[in-house]
């Protein structure tokens, strides 16, 4: 079979994988982009380019993926059902592979309410998973939602994302198996600080036999503070971080608390390469992209 | 039911202001079921407005009328001779009912009295929740009888998001997560298998999405 991207490559060789994260300004400065393309290459596979995440106004994730495309870093490009519907999902999808993108993750995206306008008004005009299914179907079939032959199909790795630690848990397996269906290739999970949950739902998965259709790629975020560990415990959707953890990070004195959080990290990623049906690691350091180099060094990863 | 909330007074106030003589046209039927527009509400608007411009100079007059159903023209026949009295009518039906009277009393003034917000039912006492969008092709017999395409947030159709924890919305945390509750309730009936079962993108053309719908019935036709 041939690869559709790099990163497909690399996950098909059955190396473990490393993907990063850039967060596009908010504003029309490429440097950004630049100083963080510098940051991350040479350290990992593929970069996600996020998509106005957290509902924040930013410059577009095609354009800033065209950007890593140039630079010779490799995207994998988020896309919300949030602020497109289909004619425009469909449409962005063609003219990413035309710039070069070759990964794509589908995404249903942050609610509005979370970002900086939250009196605009939503689409949600199909879910992520007919995403996946319409990014799948232009590759396979070579044609558009309403079965026209398009000129050059758009081939991209396809990546969907799970959430490990979210309700109702029986039910998370029936959902990632639904992707699956639905055309993922590969999945990137929410932050993994609860190691006990997403060891039982990657033993419920690898029971499906999931892990075997689908590159599951575990999420890690260093912590860089205790304050940092108790605000996304507290306010951001859909992440479980244990006690333990955040009294690990009151453990230590201010001056040392990034570093524990990257000791943290470092024995996740350590944890999930011992795992059976685990491809890799995705790296989300947010506003942090110096520290995915040392992470990468010292985890032995590149 | 369609359920409303009254404007707020400075509102209201702003929209009666440039008339002298104002007919408060209150609904029998849904609006006065969610307290937003029946008898009781008319009374207590007409006192608050009369209260409100007595400090004012040139004196306005109000009157008092509620019909059983403003968006129907058998009832909103009742209302023509106070219509005719009167500069203005304020209505406290939902926007059908406003728009009913306007389309019945073509040269007078209609205004707003309350905002429409949703289909749904009093779920407890004074509380009401939305339950129904009206997007012409129903499908709640997959869902369990739930519908996600009201109830959840970004109308998934598939399952979940990822915000989804401890059976309440990420949206909102007063707001029970519907997809948890779809999924509760077909466990409970034995039937969670059914949710592995792909739904296709919806047709949005049955909903607003494809203009102003009208329904016909042939055999009603007179
Ligand atoms: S599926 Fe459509 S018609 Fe049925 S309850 Fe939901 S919005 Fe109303
Ligand atoms: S938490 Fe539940 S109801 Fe809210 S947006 Fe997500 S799936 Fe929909």
């Amino acid at each position: 079979m041939k690869a559709f991207s790099r990163l497909h490559e690399t996950l098909s060789r059955g190396e473990f994988a490393v993907t990063g994260e850039c967060g596009p300004p908010r504003g029309a400065n490429k440097e950004v982009i630049n100083k963080k393309i510098k940051l991350l290459n040479g350290f990992v596979d593929a970069v996600n380019v996020t998509d106005n995440q957290t509902a924040i106004v930013r410059m577009s994730s095609i354009a800033a993926s065209a950007h890593l495309v140039a630079a010779g870093l490799e995207p994998v490009m988020q896309m919300v059902v949030r602020d497109r519907n289909r004619i425009a999902i469909q449409s962005d999808i063609m003219g990413a592979y035309s710039l070069g993108i070759r990964n794509i993750l589908c995404l249903s995206g942050d609610h509005q309410k979370f970002g900086s306008q939250p009196d605009a008004m939503n689409v949600f005009d199909i879910d992520s998973m007919n995403l996946i299914r319409t990014v799948r179907n232009m590759r396979d079939t070579g044609k558009d939602m309403s079965g026209f032959d398009l000129d050059t199909a758009p081939q991209m790795f396809i990546g969907a994302a799970a959430n490990p630690f979210a309700d109702p848990f029986e039910y998370r397996v029936i959902r990632l198996a639904k992707k699956i269906d639905a055309g993922a290739d590969f999945i990137q999970t929410q932050c993994i600080y609860n190691m006990e949950r997403f060891r039982e739902w990657i033993r419920l998965s690898r029971e499906e036999g999931l892990t075997e259709k689908v590159y599951i790629l575990g999420g890690v975020t260093p912590l860089r503070s205790a304050g940092m560990a108790r605000y996304m415990k507290n306010k951001v959707a859909g992440m479980d971080i244990p006690d333990e953890i955040i009294k690990r990070m009151d453990g230590v004195d201010k001056k040392s608390q990034a570093d524990e959080g990257i000791q943290i990290c470092l024995e996740t990623i350590r944890e999930l390469r011992e795992l059976k049906g685990v491809a890799g690691v995705h790296i989300m350091a947010i506003e942090w992209e110096e520290a995915v180099g040392q992470i990468v060094q010292q985890a032995g990863l590149k | 039911m369609i359920t409303a909330s009254p404007k707020p007074i400075k509102e209201i106030i702003g929209l009666v202001e440039p008339y002298q003589k104002i007919l408060i046209l209150g609904c029998g039927t849904c609006v006065k079921t969610c307290f937003a527009g029946g008898e009781d509400e008319v009374a207590v608007l007409a006192s608050a407005l009369r209260l409100g411009f007595k400090k004012k100079a040139g004196s306005i007059q109000i009157e008092e009328m509620t019909i059983e159903r403003q968006c129907e023209n058998e009832f909103i026949q009742e209302a023509a001779a106070g219509v005719a009295r009167n500069d203005a009518v304020l209505s406290l039906a939902c926007g059908a009912g406003v728009q009913a009277l306007a389309k019945r009393f073509v040269k007078d003034v209609v205004l707003p009295g309350v905002n429409t917000t949703f289909i749904g039912i009093q779920e407890r006492p004074g509380i009401f929740t939305e339950e129904c969008s009206g997007c012409g092709n129903c499908g709640l017999a997959v869902f369990g009888a739930i519908c996600p395409v009201t109830r959840c947030a970004k109308k998934l159709l598939n399952g979940p998001c990822g915000g989804s924890q401890k059976g309440v919305c990420e949206v909102n945390p007063d707001t029970p997560c519907a997809w948890h509750l779809i999924i509760e309730r077909l466990t409970a009936l034995g039937r969670l298998d059914s949710l592995r079962t792909y739904i296709p993108p919806k047709n949005w053309n049955t909903s607003l999405s494809g203009g102003p719908r009208k329904l016909i019935r042939e055999d009603h036709i007179l």
